[in-house]
């Protein structure tokens, strides 16, 4: 029988998550890529709020819980306390483009040495779907019934454009995670990511394209052709800055 | 011998977050606490630190969890509208059971309010402030010496119980200049924090903090440890400064500035042949309830003195609990009580209370 093969920067447990959402997914890629890089001994992961809230019960390395959107801080604290560790922030589309978009814009001000992983499903997820600054024009949610309207409820935000504008952002990609090919480029970019802030260059960040089943109310398979037909219609994957750096 | 040092209030905080060993100050400004930012600035780099000025108080505190939970002696700073921000992340550090600092030069409120010296925040800083089930323990100093003696005295603290420890000064206090003695020597701090967000080294199991807990029982749990750990402190830490209660016509009980005034209060009082004994309580939480408690047996009138509207008081009424009748004197806005206008409000109340 063929060994299973478990990255040994996730525990082995049985995650939350509803089927054929992305966060497990996204787990298991920034676990792999971890134990490639082998730096299981110095990673500190910084959870924000949202459906992974917890999700330092499955990764394997040391973690802090970050209150709604300051995990940027957070890692700010734990990075220039061990500068020679390796941090990483871990935050939905809520946590990240709405109540914390001060702290994640800084952090890259700052050019603060931090890798930031974004989920982005285009929704709030923890708290049953309701309209996220990220969610489409004419999507429906809890909170935008009739969909998203514009002259009501303003445009999405395209979160890998505008950190791209910040000089301290040095890394900015938007990957995908919706079927096998998407998702070994977005390893690369994860791995990269990390590279980034391993070479000192400063702030790196991978914005995800992900899937909500649950709360976009459909199957799995529909979900990941949701994502390739709608949201990378508005958020065009690639890199938006750094593809030339030598990491 | 240390000599003494001619310093402004504000900035022999800062020499105390030096002198701790703490390495990592993360500040937004605000009057009137400037002094104690900028002295970070320029002198948190030069012992090897970090400064952050950061992008508000909301991330400053953030940062300070985050470095704390690294393992390191953090600190922020604010004065009042600030610290209502900073309350979210007090919370999570209560909680998480972080050990942190935080200084308060307290303004007036509500609102913007104003920047002249106020003590209306006590209730934020002993109450709550934030949600939950939590204390910080609250030192309240009264010269530039405590300001420096009590800065050092919080990171011991917080370490010692894995708590916030809020330093509550106020605008005239961080602003004045006084003789202060810089006693401890400048050594960066070390101390074994084995639950620290160090990064494993792959040689032990993962750390992880957090202050979440879905399961009611886990969570009433670590309730229940938080509590215990609170009586603790209660038990152990209660400072308090008593002065002349013994006889006294009338105990006022004031903190930091307040108290300032009230000595020479009861110096002017003295003319007059009043006896005016003052307790000063200096960690506000715990409470001196039982020093406070028993002043009912030494007097015959209390009277709560503060840059408030009346907050402390409800404290001293509680430790008081019905022995003796206990006043009230206090101006805000931040205008300064008088001498002149404490002894006539100590007049009035002797004459309605003692026949
Ligand atoms: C200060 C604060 N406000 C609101 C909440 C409630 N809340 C929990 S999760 C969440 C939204 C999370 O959405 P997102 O970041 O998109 O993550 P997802 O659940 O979709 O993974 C909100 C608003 C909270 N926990 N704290
Ligand atoms: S609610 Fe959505 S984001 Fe949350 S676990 Fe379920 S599918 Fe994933």
């Amino acid at each position: 029988m063929p060994k299973r093969l478990h990255p040994k920067s996730l525990e082995n447990t049985i995650m939350h998550y509803c089927p054929g959402c992305s966060h497990g997914i996204a787990h298991r890629v920034i676990a792999e890529v971890i134990d490639e890089l082998g730096i299981e001994g110095k990673i500190v992961g910084i959870a924000s709020v949202g459906c992974s809230y917890n999700n330092y019960l499955y990764f394997k390395f040391d973690m802090q819980q970050a209150a709604h959107g300051r995990a940027p801080a957070v890692a700010t604290g734990v990075k220039r306390v061990h500068p020679e560790n390796v941090v990483f922030t871990y935050q939905g589309d809520g946590d990240l483009a709405a109540i914390g978009t001060a702290e994640i814009i800084h952090a890259a001000a700052r050019g603060e040495k931090i890798t930031t992983i974004f989920i982005n499903n285009a929704i709030y997820g923890m708290t049953s779907g309701q309209m996220a600054p990220t969610t489409l024009i004419g999507q429906v949610t809890t909170t935008s019934p009739l969909g998203r309207d514009t002259s009501l409820q303003g445009f999405p935000l395209k979160m890998s454009e505008i950190l791209s504008q910040i000089d301290g952002a040095v890394f900015v990609e938007r990957v995908s995670m919706h079927d096998v090919k998407h998702i070994l480029s977005a390893k690369r970019a994860i791995k990269k990511a990390f590279k980034v802030q391993m070479a000192g260059l400063g702030f790196s960040i991978v914005e995800v394209l992900s899937t909500c089943p649950t709360n976009w109310r459909l199957s799995p398979v529909d979900s990941a052709k949701w994502v390739e037909d709608n949201m990378m219609e508005y958020y065009k994957l690639g890199n938006y800055k750094g593809a030339e750096l030598e990491v | 011998m240390p000599k003494k040092v001619l310093i402004k209030g504000n900035e022999a905080i800062g020499e105390a977050i030096i002198r701790a060993g703490c390495r990592h100050y993360f500040g937004y400004p605000i009057t009137p606490q400037n002094e104690l930012t900028n002295y970070m600035s320029k002198y948190m780099p030069e012992a090897g630190g970090v400064f952050i000025q950061a992008e508000s108080e909301i991330a400053a505190i953030n940062m300070v969890y985050g470095a704390a939970g690294a393992g390191a002696r953090a600190i922020t700073s604010s004065s009042s509208p600030g610290i209502s921000l900073k309350q979210e992340g007090i919370s999570y550090i209560a909680g998480a059971e972080v050990p942190a600092v935080v200084v308060n030069v307290m303004r007036c409120g509500p609102g913007l309010g104003g920047i002249m010296p106020g003590q209306s925040d006590y209730f934020q800083a002993v109450k709550g402030g934030g949600h939950g089930d939590y204390r910080n323990i609250v030192l309240a100093p009264n010269n530039g010496q405590e300001l420096y003696e009590l800065t050092v005295k919080a990171f011991d603290l917080a370490d010692k119980y894995r708590v916030l420890v809020m330093v509550m000064a106020d605008g005239a206090l961080g602003q004045m200049m006084e003789n202060v003695e810089f006693k401890d020597k400048e050594t960066p701090y070390k101390i074994d924090k084995p639950w620290a967000t160090t990064g494993s080294g792959m040689k032990r199991k993962k750390n992880y903090i957090t202050s979440v807990y879905i399961n009611p029982d886990e969570l009433e749990a670590v309730n229940i440890r938080l509590q215990a750990k609170y009586k603790e402190i209660e038990k152990e830490e209660v400072l308090f400064e008593e002065t002349d209660c013994e006889g006294a016509d009338i105990i006022i009980c004031a903190y930091g500035l307040a108290a300032r005034i009230t000595r020479n209060v009861m110096k002017l009082a003295a003319e007059e042949s009043i006896k005016v004994g003052l307790l000063r309580p200096i960690t506000l939480w715990p409470f001196p309830k039982d020093a406070v408690g028993s002043l009912a047996d030494k007097t015959d009138v209390i009277m709560s003195v503060e840059l408030s509207a009346g907050q402390m008081v409800e404290d001293v009424r509680l430790a008081v609990n019905g022995k003796k009748p206990v006043h009230f004197y206090g101006r805000t806005g931040g205008n300064l009580p008088t001498q002149k206008e404490i002894l006539n409000e100590i007049k009035r109340v002797l004459e309605k209370e003692v026949k």
